[in-house]
């Protein structure tokens, strides 16, 4: 009996729990939108007073490659030809997630060192909310691509080139608020931090070139020890 | 642990490195005999468009020496004009039968001209009347002559300030209009075609090739001192290789040996269609520009773009160009586009050492090979037809018969754009837009879609105009409604007279 009165409350319990998660990830999303309008106030709030959340973070951020994705699938024939013998979709996710990461990595690792306010999520969280413009703006003009001619469609580069343009300043509105940095200093680490990313790929590509020489050193040295035997 | 890792990291990368040598191993080289190319600039087999009917020697043609250095063709009606250069003589054929030709007259002598041989003569030009035109090489001249080789007149070095002192004058491809004007492509004159008047005075150049420079050259021009300049190349403009005019008097001149990145970049046309005034009028609509093999990679021993000598345009406006690189030819409709492309270098019929002239005979081809002394004949094939048919069937507004043969040509052919592209105009002149647009959907013809498509839309919202209207309607109203309820709710709750009540 006393089992029955538990269980039963525990799964009270869930179930309101998951109702305040849901609550505070819609919340937290919609501030997404607040972000995109008010960026320097938004993404303030957004780490400094815990109004951004990891799940509507990273709901962004899945939303940013399945737009990329689907966006190859349905936008119409004359903005975007796709030649699928050559498609990868884990291309195009890595498209996304690979430089995030880099950015992410190389933007705290700088900041950290002149006191940036930011933390390594704080930085993430930041970037995935600066890229919401594209999946809002890239859906509906996707969808809008199939009812015009290609006479009509001149808006199409045009919104498709803002919506970068637009998260572009996002992400370094929002990596400057985050570190509480003056404006000059957000450009100077932002250049700073793209420098980072590169000496990042330079030594990956290092790295996996001699890891894969010295791979193939030593099937050689196996191949000549057969050759001998 | 650690072990691990390491294992996996390694496994990865190796894995990495197996996956990007395999993007580096190069395409393997298609053998077929005709192809064309898709949207994406793919090589796609084709059936073939023209079949050998016959290769002519020396001795099927009827002459007792071989030839030596041929160097031209022309066509006119059944007759067939062979400049035999080294030989110095002309050839009239005249064509007998399907693949038969028997020979009319050797033309050596000119009566009246002096002198009366011929030197090297490099082309001929017959107009209407049967007049020759004949660019006599080496003795500096082109003859005017009856059809019974009487002399006429003659085109000689124009004493044009424009032309350098010290430069002969050795015509080598000549075209007539109806006018009695002659084109003129002379060796060494990059400045366009020389264009003569029927009285024979020189009346300018026309359709100068366009200038092509790297921004680098030009750069490196701008800060080099006056002797570092005139070290340097200076920017000229290519000579054409070859000219033809068509039916209706426009000039189509091809030029070879143009700059591989040059081509690329739409700096330089290897075709050129030239109007009166001389300026270019060629339709590029194709996805690709028209230079031939769009792959220019070493098979073979052969390198380098498509070395366009010659060109011929069929009486469809089809014009066909001969590529000397690789013996091709490489066919394309009057929007660009290109029809089918067949041919290469070797021994075999249907392949060439050295095409240096290709003409037509209705849509039979002619062409010349010079090292090997032999006129090639190629006929059409069911499959070369039915494209003609189709396109001749469109041209007239025979859109039924013309889908027909399309259709046809997609059963035969199911790689080729042109049929797609063929039955969705067709269908789109019998204003089945929504079936035309998939026609072009599938070879992404965004130009014909967006046609279709501005046109199905027009019709779809004619159609439902009412439900479209109706669906605004309730949209507006509806919400409109719902406040309005929710007002005068609010405003009964509030209301003066209940409050009293209360």
């Amino acid at each position: 009996m006393a089992r029955r009165y538990q269980k039963a409350e525990s799964k009270e319990e869930k179930r309101m729990r998951r109702a305040e998660w849901m609550a505070h990830w819609g919340k937290t999303m919609k501030f997404g939108f607040y972000c995109l309008t008010h960026p320097l106030d938004g993404f303030w709030k957004l780490t400094h007073e815990h109004r951004g959340s990891y799940a509507a973070a990273n709901t962004i951020l899945i939303l940013a490659i399945f737009t990329r994705i689907i966006k190859l699938k349905y936008t119409s024939f004359l903005f975007l030809n796709v030649y699928w013998e050559d498609v990868n979709v884990f291309l195009y996710i890595a498209s996304i997630i690979f430089p995030l990461s880099l950015w992410v990595i190389g933007n705290w690792a700088l900041t950290t060192l002149f006191d940036g306010k930011g933390r390594l999520g704080d930085v993430y969280m930041g970037t995935c909310y600066g890229m919401l413009p594209y999946p809002v703006i890239q859906l509906p003009l996707m969808i809008v691509s199939n009812f015009v001619t290609i006479e009509e469609g001149q808006f199409y580069s045009v919104l498709s080139v803002l919506s970068l343009v637009w998260c572009l300043i996002l992400i370094i509105c929002g990596m400057g608020q985050i570190h509480a940095y003056s404006a000059a200093k957000t450009l100077f680490f932002t250049i700073a931090s793209i420098a980072a990313v590169l000496v990042m790929i330079f030594l990956l590509m290092i790295f996996f070139s001699m890891v894969t020489q010295g791979v193939s050193y030593f099937i050689s040295i196996g191949r000549e020890l057969m050759f001998r035997m | 642990m650690k072990n691990k890792i390491v294992r996996i990291v390694t496994t990865l990368t190796v894995m990495l490195g197996v996956a990007l040598s395999s993007f580096a191993t190069a395409k393997a080289g298609e053998d077929n005999y005709t192809y064309t190319y898709d949207y994406w600039g793919d090589v796609q087999e084709s059936p073939d468009a023209y079949t050998v009917a016959q290769v002519f020697d020396f001795g099927a043609l009827g002459l007792d020496k071989n030839l030596k250095a041929a160097e031209s063709l022309f066509v006119k009606d059944n007759h067939v004009f062979l400049c035999d250069t080294g030989n110095n003589r002309i050839i009239e054929f005249e064509r007998t039968g399907a693949d038969a030709f028997t020979v009319v007259r050797e033309i050596t002598k000119i009566k009246g001209a002096d002198p009366e041989t011929l030197a090297s003569p490099a082309d001929i030009s017959v107009d209407e009347d049967g007049d020759l035109f004949i660019a006599d090489r080496d003795n500096a001249r082109v003859i005017r002559c009856d059809k019974d080789l009487n002399f006429k007149m003659q085109f000689t070095r124009p004493s044009d300030q424009a032309i350098d002192a010290e430069m002969g004058f050795r015509p080598d491809k000549i075209v007539a209009d109806t006018a009695g004007r002659i084109y003129c492509e002379a060796a060494g004159i990059n400045k366009g075609l020389l264009k003569f008047e029927a009285d024979g005075t020189f009346s300018g150049f026309v359709g100068a090739t366009r200038v092509s420079y790297n921004f680098m050259d030009y750069l490196w021009k701008r800060f080099a001192s006056q002797e570092q300049r005139a070290q340097m190349v200076s920017f000229v403009p290519t000579e054409y290789d070859n000219i033809y005019i068509d039916k209706e008097g426009f000039i189509y001149a091809v030029a070879g040996g143009l700059d591989e990145q040059d081509l690329k970049d739409e700096t330089v046309d290897a075709v050129r269609k030239l109007n009166m005034m001389g300026s270019d009028i060629l339709v590029r609509n194709g996805e690709y520009p028209v230079y031939g093999d769009l792959y220019m990679g070493g098979a073979g021993g052969i390198t380098g773009p498509s070395y366009f000598k010659d060109v011929t345009v069929l009486d469809n406006d089809i014009y066909i160009c001969l590529d000397q690189n690789r013996g091709r030819l490489f066919g394309y409709d009057d929007q660009g586009r290109m029809v089918y492309a067949f041919g290469g270098n070797g021994n075999q019929a249907g392949y060439f050492r050295k095409a240096v002239s290709i003409e037509h005979m209705d849509n039979d081809l002619l062409v010349l090979d010079q090292l090997d002394g032999t006129i090639t004949l190629f006929i059409p094939t069911h499959y070369g037809q039915l494209i003609y048919d189709a396109m001749a069937h469109f041209d007239v507004g025979e859109y039924d018969e013309s889908q027909a043969c399309w259709e046809e040509v997609k059963m035969l052919n199911g790689n080729y754009e042109l049929a797609y592209i063929g039955i969705g105009r067709n269908l789109l002149s019998k204003k089945q837009y929504k079936e035309s647009m998939e026609y072009f959907e599938v070879k992404y013809d965004d130009e014909n879609y967006s046609r279709a498509f501005a046109q199905y839309r027009k019709q779809w919202i004619r159609e439902h105009i009412i439900t479209i209207l109706v669906l605004i309607v309730i949209l507006a109203a509806v919400p409109m409604a719902i406040g309005k309820v929710f007002s005068l709710k609010e405003e009964i709750d509030n209301a003066d007279i209940f409050k009293l009540r209360r």
